[in-house]
């Protein structure tokens, strides 16, 4: 090295001490701390009112859904005004928040937070408890019912308010059930049997590459569109993990898996992905969605919903399935929390729950869809069926690591059950091990 | 040369003898170390913590775990498979980089017709992004797609993308494909450094194209192909978005997994910053290391 080279390392080295020396000002002092969790001014925080900000997803629907609640709330609370604007773009909804929380910049509340991304947001120290405000898990227990369990997090504490769910069921296309002979009014799909004779059927006789094309893809989340709400149905409303103890390995788990199996192994469902819309595109008869497909094929496709198959068949009115649901947050970032608790009820009252209803045809998450707004169900008969399967949702569990716990299972699915080079018991068996370990907080 | 001892005492021996060029140098010096140094220097010390990101003020535990995490990454199986993986990726990626955009380059040099149509064509691949251009390659490559159609019977089962043994070839062919422009007009640049004599020399001796390429072109654009292996061979160890999105991620059953999409998966999806960090770290010292080893064998005599 020339002395001019050794000079500028030296004046580099310098800086580049003095910059990770900043750096471990806020970063290093975590050494042994005892988890998130409140602060002294918890109290404080949770009375104190005045303008807040918040976030909402950026499709249009929730967006004319956002704009018009936050405005009929600072007409009525010109001191505590509410501002709010999109979602930053990003890879994920979930990236941009867990950025935002490390950056410390998150707004008070997130109408958008997925609830298997809050274990992860908590341990963070990014989230609220909303059990902070006197009537916070009270008002939550009393609008969402018993399945307001389902939101709490291991400590019992509740960092997430359920807002809306997209329970999801089989949509199916009638014109191509109708091509392949099959009754379209009354289609077989209630039993395993049932529905892989008749997928059998669709990709011989109705002119389709797939009877069923769920996304084979590996990421963490893809279980929640095939697997998840066959179990959530199979096991009479069960989830993945209860009480720290692994479900899917059991022998409803077990039994959705052999029949997803039968349907790879036979082709009837390809284990490459569709580049783009299969069910649009019409190469898949039916596919596995929630509310939201109605305005979304609504027009173009003469569609028909049915609830997710069992293996021998169980009534409509019993089945359960995935809740597909976002929570709406409260972020540690945000000052005026009262104001924050006040908006989040208002927010999520009878009268704008209808309205969310109304706009997206999303469900909100009370206890009784149906009964509270006949107008909107006598007006919309299309989403009753959805509705009713509003009531009887599952949730991702609330638990830690619980997205490393979603790959692991994914994992093992892929290898056993889409692509069938390990036997299904045994890699369903050793992921339960491993999520053993995971969710126990290890 | 002899340099006698600056007249203008200590800091004139601290800073040379013209001063002024730290300030030339300064602006880029100072994004190198904000934008590269200090995150290279942040990631080694989140590498020996049970490390993940928090909000600032939270009480969190991120314990000094030391080496552990290095010793957890070297033994998870994950892990070996990425780096099989992309050690297969580059040593298909690499030659074929080098060889294929050296020839087009010669042949763009020659005073083609259409000359600069087929120079931007090449570029085009380049400039475009990634995720639009993996669109075009699923329906090329995919089961029903436009490969398997010409194939016929002779289509590989299973298909190309979902078959554990083509995955990461074809990833291969896409990168080289869609890197190649820019490879070619560093080549390009490379030839015009060439003496036309040498070739009028040869000519005059009998040498036919072919030998003149491999006794001239060849070693006269060796400081280019240094270069293009290295570079090939830093981008390729950096792969994410093909498997990411081309054999939705990284299928199948991982087969296509590179270590920078383990290190999305465990850093950013999963909370695990500390181990996603010394994955990082280890990727980091194998490129340094091949890419020295690469230029020691292209650069000696």
């Amino acid at each position: 090295m020339s002395r001019a080279s050794v000079r500028f390392a030296s004046i580099a080295s310098v800086l580049i001490l003095v910059l990770t020396a900043c750096g471990d000002g806020d970063g290093g002092d975590g050494g042994d701390g005892d988890g998130g969790g409140g602060s002294p001014t918890t109290d404080a925080a949770a009375s104190a009112t005045g303008p807040i900000d918040i976030w909402y997803s950026n499709n249009p629907e929730e967006v004319a859904w956002g704009e018009a609640v936050v405005e009929a709330w600072n007409a009525e609370n010109p001191d505590e005004e509410v501002t709010a604007s999109e979602i930053p773009a990003g890879e994920s909804s979930e990236e941009v928040i867990g950025a935002s929380i490390t950056a410390g910049n998150t707004p008070c509340l997130i109408f958008n937070t997925a609830p298997a991304a809050v274990p992860q947001f908590q341990e963070a120290g990014g989230l609220v408890a909303l059990d902070d405000f006197a009537d916070g898990a009270s008002y939550i227990q009393e609008r969402t019912g018993d399945r307001a369990e389902q939101y709490k997090f291991t400590d019992g504490l509740f960092y997430q308010m359920p807002w809306k769910t997209n329970p999801v069921m089989i949509f199916y296309n009638k014109e191509i059930f109708r091509t392949a002979g099959l009754d379209p009014e009354n289609p077989p799909l209630s039993t395993y049997d049932e529905f892989l004779s008749t997928a059998e059927t669709l990709v011989a006789e109705g002119g389709v590459e797939a009877a069923i094309w769920p996304s084979p893809d590996a990421q963490f989340f893809q279980p929640w569109f095939d697997f998840y709400p066959l179990f959530a149905a199979q096991s009479g409303g069960q989830q993945m993990v209860e009480d720290g103890e692994p479900q899917f390995n059991n022998e409803a788990g077990l039994a959705v898996a052999s029949f997803w199996r039968s349907l790879y192994d036979q082709g009837l469902t390809p284990n490459e992905a569709y580049n783009g819309d299969s069910f649009a595109d019409e190469q898949a008869a039916m596919a596995i969605v929630g509310p939201w497909a109605i305005a979304v094929y609504g027009e173009a496709v003469d569609w028909g919903a049915v609830p997710v198959p069992t293996q021998d068949g169980m009534d409509a009115s019993e089945v359960h399935t995935f809740s597909d649901e976002k929570s709406a947050a409260m972020y540690t970032a945000c000052e005026n929390r009262g104001t924050a608790w006040e908006f989040l009820k208002f927010a999520t009252n009878e009268e704008n729950d209808g309205q969310l209803l109304e706009l997206t045809g999303q469900m909100p998450m009370r206890a009784d869809v149906v009964a509270s707004f006949p107008d909107y169900f006598e007006a919309n008969p299309e989403y009753e069926a959805f509705a009713d399967q509003a009531s009887r949702t599952v949730e991702v569990p609330i638990v830690p690591n619980s997205i490393e716990m979603w790959q692991t299972f994914r994992t093992a699915y892929s290898e056993s059950v889409i692509f069938g080079t390990t036997p299904v018991e045994e890699a369903f068996n050793t992921a339960a091990d491993e999520i053993r370990t995971l969710v126990g907080g290890s | 040369m002899a340099v006698s001892a600056p007249p203008g005492g200590r800091m004139r021996g601290l800073l040379g003898r013209d001063p002024i060029g730290y300030a030339f140098v300064a602006p880029y010096a100072i994004f190198l170390v904000a934008l590269f140094g200090y995150p290279l220097a942040l990631s080694v010390y989140i590498s020996f913590f049970d490390y993940f990101f928090a909000a600032p003020g939270a009480q969190v535990a991120r314990p000094f775990v030391g080496l552990s995490n290095y010793a957890e990454i070297l033994g998870d199986p994950v892990f070996q498979r990425a780096i099989l993986n992309v050690a297969q990726f580059i040593l298909i990626n690499v030659p074929l980089t080098v060889v294929l955009s050296l020839v087009l380059a010669a042949a763009l040099n020659a005073k083609l017709p259409f000359r600069v149509f087929f120079r931007t064509s090449y570029y085009i691949p380049y400039v475009t992004a990634s995720v639009a251009v993996i669109g075009v390659w699923l329906w090329f490559f995919s089961r029903g797609g436009l490969l398997n159609d010409v194939l016929g019977p002779l289509a590989p089962d299973p298909s190309w993308l979902v078959s554990e043994v083509w995955a990461m070839p074809i990833i291969a062919l896409v990168v080289t494909w869609k890197q190649l422009g820019f490879y070619v007009l560093l080549y390009l640049a490379a030839l015009q450094n060439i003496p036309r004599e040498l070739y009028e020399a040869a000519e005059v001796d009998g040498a036919g194209p072919v030998r003149r390429f491999m006794a001239i072109t060849v070693p006269g654009v060796r400081p280019a192909t240094t270069l293009v292996v290295i570079l090939a061979t830093i981008i390729g160890a950096n792969l994410f978005t093909e498997p990411y999105l081309l054999t939705g991620g990284g299928g199948p059953n991982g087969a296509s997994m590179s270590p920078v999409l383990l290190m999305y998966r465990e850093g950013i999806e999963q909370g695990h910053a500390g181990y996603a960090a010394a994955m990082g770290v280890i990727l980091a010292f194998a490129v340094m290391t091949i890419s020295a080893v690469n230029r020691f064998i292209l650069e000696r005599d």
